[in-house]
């Protein structure tokens, strides 16, 4: 009979911890665990990266359901543990759900910190731990204002760019003269903090938080110098506890942290505590990388093994975009320490090496830090560096008198050496995955290893790995190929089909030597629609190469049912359509009606079956498809303009509704939005989409290349024109170019990055006749494109789509 | 062993996929280019995605809502992602599609 281990917290830790377990001795043991988020285990050091908007909560989940399921743990999710029964060796939660255990592991992370001064607990002042706060954090933001952040440390300013990525003004209140002085000496953190100020992040040093203000909600703080600050939020980011309440309670020895000995094993030896609760030879440690070494003793020795702990050196990594900063180790100055600095500022970098007796024993980089993992090593491994002293701040390259191929360097590392901290992943784990597996690409790589999987700082080194492996076989610097179907890059197989006059997928495929026989779901949508756009009136469009969404005109959603939206020209709409529309929810119960960003109304929860029925309704009172759901033409949202507003200069109404009727039903490679504002108070927000039009006394600013997805971006301003007639010219010739040379899914803005922003205006706005020559072509294809596809699957084509092949029931079936 | 007829090959798209309603779920069956017929649940392992809904390229549909990969022929989960969809037997005779509905059953209870 399996052993009963139980585990208390399911953090980053003891996921690992199972992950290796499950691997050294799969159903040794049942496992129960209590957890008090009500959730699983997740990438806790990619919360900054879901606080900015650059990931999501499932993109940094470690271990769904379906892992708990396959290795029969039974997680209990929202369990708080609230007493260890040791001699009964049965832990309860506060919900009363217990558990009994042969083994137990205490692994319960820490508590952040809450400074008590006076307002520390109004509503709005936020801890920096779990999805939770970062769920309050974004939902403060959305209201815009001011946020606070206490502590100038990794946690403090990585949620302090996170907020201001959300929109938000944010202060740092540190108290320190310097941020971040635990890992950064000052010249670092000097160009640290000019880097984040550049990015708006105002930062206040040498400042002391005397209260923070407010009655009912956080409306400010106070410092000891009598300065205030307002703010709608307070983030208290200085410092964690490691979380021991319960390990007191039950009796065990407990430090500053849980105390453990080398087999993480407490004072009860039924007992072990794991990660950031635990304390092993005096040291609490508060990231990762340690945590999963002492993670993978501790799985030994529950396997039965006898494996050892003895401590971590640690390094650290700033995470954010656009920012390069390494730290590891001490480097303060002491009489007995040499130190190497390289500086160049033009460059913005800074390197900083702390020697004692020969060896490495601190490293700060910011700027380059491609030798981060390799000064990283040296120390770790306490190596004689007086041979390559002179050469050593140049980093790895350089050693060996000339400068080194980086391949050799990187094949210079040791098996052990880690490449990727986040995930604890080295050389030898990767370099051997990528053989036993067979490997070829970077995506791959990341699948089966997780080696730059997270924050992917160590991307190139892992890059260097694969071309280290493979050899030939993997260039990185070659074109990217369309899919694994084909070597040939997008821009090639583009130039080729008009080249070759190729005018089907079929003769796409023999022509160019496809290796798959038809294809994959990524080239597939991607021929289509450079033959729709190369080919408008010879080319059949291929439906069963669109994704869903455009094979049914309507958006899918995660439970299989669709959402539908009608065009709304220019956003302008009337008793009769939203009538139309209320019967429609009526009729079909529609469960859900909500206006969209692009002023429309989607309906959504429609099941796939009604979805014909539901077009012919809306047909009747004069709507037709909104393509929402299109890689082309979506919404041109305008404000009243002119005709209403006493700020208005032109009808931007009308001109957005005269574009959308022009440009409605093309395909473009990516998602297109529009939008025309008035004024340059810019209520239609046109400097953030694909294309937009500020209206001025003078005429008619054209922008485009603007973004507000993923990324945020403001646009750029193609041009001035004079007229109304100019300006539709214009943004159609510009779509059109976009449409000849986009490679499909890439956004306007990504395209105009790519060919030049000068190139296009040289095109659009100063070559005439080139003008002309895309405003022709987009009109000519418009005759193949401007066909309802609403009214056409009313009338009945594709019927297929929308009915099963057969209904049975069992009792016929049996007959 | 029950077969149940459900249709013709020609009912189905090439490259393409329509559905079987029944009492324990829907089925999605499969055409690909060489006029194979693939049956199984509709449904991906990863989060219930409607498979039939996906793009059927050689022998593999892609999920429509986060691009796994699925073998139509064994209903395992391709490439790095894992998982698995219970396929049902599916023959063709002369054009007529006939699925075997029992296997389903037993699966159910
Ligand atoms: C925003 C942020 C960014 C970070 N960035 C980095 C980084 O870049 N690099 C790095 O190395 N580290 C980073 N860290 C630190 C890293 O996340 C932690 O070191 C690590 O997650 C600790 O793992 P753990 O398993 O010990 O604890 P945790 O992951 O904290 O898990 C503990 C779990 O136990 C639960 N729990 C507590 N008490 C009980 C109870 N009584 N009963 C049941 N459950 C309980 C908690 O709810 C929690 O879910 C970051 C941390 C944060 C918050």
């Amino acid at each position: 009979m399996s052993e009963k281990l139980v585990i208390i917290g399911n953090g980053m830790a003891p996921g690992r911890m199972l992950e290796e377990l499950f691997e050294k001795a799969p159903g040794a043991y049942d496992v129960t665990i209590f957890n008090a988020e009500p959730r699983v285990n997740y990438d806790r050091i990619m919360l900054s990266p879901v606080l900015s908007g650059e990931k999501s909560y499932e993109d940094i989940v470690i271990h769904d359901d379906a892992w708990y399921a396959k290795n029969g743990v039974t997680l209990l999710k929202g369990a708080r543990v609230t007493e260890i029964d040791r001699e009964r060796r049965i832990v309860t939660a506060a919900d009363g759900r217990t558990a009994s255990y042969d083994k137990l592991v205490i692994a319960t992370g820490s508590t952040p910190i809450i400074i008590p001064v006076p307002g520390h607990q109004l509503p709005g002042v936020l801890a920096y731990r779990d999805l939770d706060d970062v769920d309050r954090m974004l939902e403060i933001a959305r209201g815009g204002g001011r946020a606070i952040v206490i502590g100038g440390g990794l946690l403090g300013l990585e949620a302090a760019y996170g907020l201001k990525r959300q929109g938000m003004e944010v202060t740092v209140i540190h108290l320190m003269p310097t941020i971040m002085e635990r890992q950064l000496d000052p010249p670092a953190a000097y160009m640290l903090k000019k880097a984040l100020g550049d990015r708006g992040i105002d930062i206040i040093t040498k400042a002391n938080t005397k209260a923070i203000l407010g009655t009912d909600k956080v409306e400010g703080i106070e410092l000891d110098d009598g300065r205030i600050i307002p703010g709608d939020m307070v983030v208290m980011a200085v410092g964690i506890r490691p979380n021991t309440t319960l390990a007191h309670a039950a009796g065990l020895e407990v430090n500053r942290g849980i105390v453990v000995n080398d087999g993480m094993q407490t004072s009860d030896p039924q007992i072990y505590a794991l990660g950031e609760c635990a304390e092993h030879r005096g040291v609490c440690y508060g990231l990762v990388a340690p945590l999963y070494e002492s993670a993978r003793a501790l799985a030994d020795r529950l396997a039965g093994g006898s494996a050892e702990y003895l401590g971590s050196v640690t390094n650290t990594k700033l995470k954010v975009t656009g920012i390069n900063l390494f730290s590891a180790g001490d480097f303060a100055e002491a009489p007995d320490r040499e130190e190497i600095v390289l500086r160049d500022a033009s460059a913005g970098v800074y390197k900083r090496l702390v020697l004692k007796d020969n060896r490495i024993v601190g490293t700060v980089l910011y700027g380059d830090t491609a030798d981060g993992s390799w000064f990283f090593d040296l120390m770790k491994k306490g190596s004689d560096v007086s041979a390559m002293r002179d050469t050593l701040i140049f980093g790895q390259s350089f050693q060996g008198g000339a400068p080194l191929d980086p391949m050799a360097a990187v094949a210079a590392l040791p098996d052990d050496a880690e490449i990727c901290g986040c995930n604890g992943v080295c050389k030898g784990k990767i370099t051997s995955t990528i053989s036993g597996k067979g490997l070829t690409t970077l995506d791959e790589v990341r699948a089966h290893t997780k080696a730059s999987a997270s924050c992917g700082n160590c991307t190139g080194l892992v890059e260097q790995l694969m071309k280290l492996t493979l050899g030939d076989r993997y260039n990185p610097a070659a074109v990217t190929p369309m899919c694994g179907c084909t070597d040939l890059g997008h821009d090639d197989v583009r130039r080729l089909i008009l080249a070759k006059g190729l005018k089907t997928i079929p003769a796409v495929m023999q022509e160019l030597e496809w290796k798959t026989s038809c294809g994959c779901a990524k080239c597939r949508p991607a021929l289509n629609y450079y033959l729709v756009c190369d080919w408008p009136d010879e080319y059949a469009d291929d439906y069963q190469s669109r994704f869903i969404n455009e094979r049914v005109h309507a958006n899918i959603q995660k439970d299989g049912t669709y959402s539908v939206v009608p065009r709304m020209w220019g956003g302008v709409t009337s008793a009769a359509e939203l009538r139309a529309i209320a019967d429609v929810v009526d009729k079909f119960q529609v469960p859900m009606v909500k206006v969209t960003g692009g002023q429309r109304i989607d309906l959504l929860g429609i099941q796939k079956e009604d979805l014909p029925a539901v077009w012919a309704d809306l047909g009747k009172a004069g709507f037709v498809s909104g393509q929402a759901y299109a890689k082309g033409l979506r919404t041109v949202k305008t404000c009243v303009g002119s005709e209403w507003c006493r700020f208005g200069t032109q009808d931007s109404t009308g001109l957005g509704i005269r574009l959308e009727k022009f440009m409605w039903g093309s395909w473009t490679p990516a998602k297109l939005k529009l939008a025309v504002s008035g004024c340059p108070r810019n209520c239609a927000e046109a400097t953030c989409k694909d294309i937009g039009v500020i209206c001025v006394d003078s005429g008619f600013e054209i922008h485009f290349a603007g973004a507000a997805g993923l990324e945020i971006k403001g646009t750029e301003v193609l041009g001035m024109v004079k007229t109304e007639d100019e300006a539709l010219e214009h943004i159609v010739a510009l779509t059109q170019m976009y449409r000849e040379q986009g490679r499909y899914l890439e956004r306007i803005y990504k395209w105009a990055k790519r060919v030049g922003l000068d190139e296009i205006r040289r095109q659009i706005m100063d070559d005439a006749e080139k003008r002309k020559g895309y405003f022709d072509r987009f009109v000519f294809s418009q005759k193949f494109a401007q066909v309802d596809p609403w009214s056409e699957r009313v009338s009945g084509k594709d019927k297929h789509e929308f009915k099963p092949l057969v209904v049975t029931g069992f009792s016929e079936a049996a007959e | 062993m029950t077969w149940v007829t459900i249709g013709r090959l020609e009912d189905i798209p090439v490259r393409g996929a329509r559905c079987v309603n029944t009492p324990e779920g829907r089925i999605a069956v499969f055409r690909t280019a060489d006029n194979e017929v693939f049956a199984m649940e509709d449904s991906c392992p990863h989060k219930r995605g409607p498979l039939s809904q996906g793009i059927v390229h050689g022998k593999s549909v892609t999920c429509p809502l986060h691009n796994w990969v699925i073998s139509l022929e064994s209903g395992a989960a391709q490439g790095a992602d894992s998982g698995q969809v219970r396929t049902i037997s599916v023959r063709n005779d002369n054009g007529t599609l006939l699925l075997e509905l029992t296997e389903l059953r037993v699966a159910a209870e």
